[in-house]
């Protein structure tokens, strides 16, 4: 399958892609690691007139910490990530999602902020992001600003970066130490996007929950962020387990397609939410 | 449309081209240079017969378009042999464990079989199935391409041992 014709661009700053997004208007789209992007041009579900690459940016890449935040630079791939001993140090949730995206080969090419940005409901990244609280910088021609991942998804493919802005950083603030994680997908085989999939956090002491964030992932038109679903104060057992379920099955709005119909998926969210809580609530030391 | 003018280095030989930006990297492997031996099997990335070697990534080369590559050192199935025409170590044992049965994914398997053991040279056999799980093979079931990455793991540590 052949794309529709485009021209290709290949800036070497924020400063330079910003500014032929601005010049070239929405005909132009941004191109990260290609592998959302890609399939659709070859689909022709999408024909921009201009690609602008962001590979070379070098400002774009990296994993750094300042201060009591972690800084991803969009143009980290996923294989980056999951590479990254620092970052599954300090942050564990983010390597256990990356390894339930896709294949290794589109994870070697894949972005995370391709993942977050693009908008697909699908996407692993945007739920987990939600979950850790963080926010995306995003720089256009007027300047740079952040959205938090809470505020950012509108509907699918509806986000509220403008067409002339770059998301050129994730910030997250580092997850207290001793904290437990869990991202549990349920897919269909390898490459698939979640039936339903949940991310939590949550800390621990003396056998009480003091607080927690959950997120969902593939169960409404965006990424949904329930709160700590009623666990802060519980002893993370079976009742506190019910009772997150029922308040996350009263936020979600799954519908029916390939994956399944609109109640199996509900059914499917209760069981994986059940789990990650309680594999969570297992690692929190 | 003006076309790209791309430089990259294919097997150890420098290459260029002109060709259209919407042109995809297996179309110049394939088309441009002659190197048949990646395979569009599903066209959509998720089969992984087109994988190739690009900077040390195993890449789906239907789903990178040449300026994405320009620049890119890449190896594929061609390029795997060793220098003296002998067979490597992997396309040894595929053969000696029969991991292939029609051979149509065998290029990608074993091109994405070398990276892997180049980042991971001793892998569980849980870890050669996570990291083939972008190649599909509708022949084998698998047990034999996993048989024959492990033979070669194993082999190449003890050449690799010998030599030290």
């Amino acid at each position: 399958m052949i794309p529709g014709s485009f021209e290709y661009h290949r800036p070497g700053s924020v400063a330079e892609a910003t500014g032929l997004l601005a010049r070239l208007g929405d005909d132009a789209r941004i191109l990260a690691g290609g592998h959302s992007l890609i399939p659709m041009m070859k689909l022709r579900m999408a024909a921009p007139g201009h690609l602008v690459d962001l590979q070379h940016i070098v400002a774009l890449r990296g994993i750094a910490r300042e201060g009591g935040e972690i800084v991803i630079g969009a143009m980290t791939t996923q294989h980056e990530l999951i590479a990254s001993d620092e970052l599954a140090a300090a942050a564990p949730l983010i390597r256990e999602a990356a390894l339930q995206i896709a294949d290794p080969q589109v994870r070697y090419m894949g972005t995370i902020g391709g993942n977050v940005a693009n908008g697909d409901p699908g996407n692993d990244m945007p739920g987990v992001m939600q979950c850790l609280d963080a926010s995306f910088e995003l720089t256009g021609p007027g300047g740079t600003r952040r959205v938090a991942a809470r505020e950012f998804y509108q509907s699918a493919f509806v986000t509220a970066r403008a067409e002339v802005e770059i998301l050129t950083h994730i910030r997250f603030p580092a997850p207290q130490s001793g904290h437990g994680h869990a991202y549990l997908k349920q897919k269909r085989k390898i490459g698939d996007y979640a039936t339903a999939a949940a991310s939590v956090l949550l800390t621990k002491s003396g056998g009480k929950c003091t607080g927690a964030s959950i997120a969902l992932t593939n169960l409404k038109d965006t990424p949904i962020h329930v709160g700590d679903a009623g666990l802060a104060g519980t002893d993370l057992g079976e009742a506190a387990q019910a009772t997150a379920v029922a308040g996350m099955q009263a936020a979600i709005d799954p519908s029916s397609d390939s994956r399944g119909p609109a109640e199996f998926k509900r059914h499917v969210a209760g069981v994986i939410l059940r789990r990650a809580i309680a594999l969570a609530a297992a690692r929190a030391g | 449309m003006a076309k790209l003018h791309v430089k990259l280095t294919v097997n150890g030989r420098p290459v260029e081209a002109l060709a259209e930006p919407r042109t995809l990297l297996i179309h110049l492997l394939r088309e441009e240079l002659g190197l048949t031996g990646p395979h569009i099997g599903c066209d959509t990335s998720h089969c992984g017969a087109c994988t190739v070697d690009m900077d040390g990534k195993s890449v789906k080369s239907c789903t990178v378009f040449v300026g994405q590559a320009d620049g890119a050192e890449i190896r594929t199935i061609e390029g795997i042999a060793n220098t003296d025409g002998t067979l490597h170590v992997l396309q040894e044992m595929f053969r000696e464990h029969h991991g292939l049965q029609c051979g149509f994914c065998t290029p990608g398997m074993i091109t994405r079989a070398y990276r892997l053991l180049k980042e991971n040279p001793n892998p569980s056999e849980a870890e050669v199935r996570f990291g083939i799980s972008g190649n599909l093979c509708r022949c084998t079931g698998y047990q034999n391409i996993v048989k024959a990455i492990m033979a070669a793991a194993a082999t190449l540590n003890a050449q690799k041992e010998a030599a030290e």
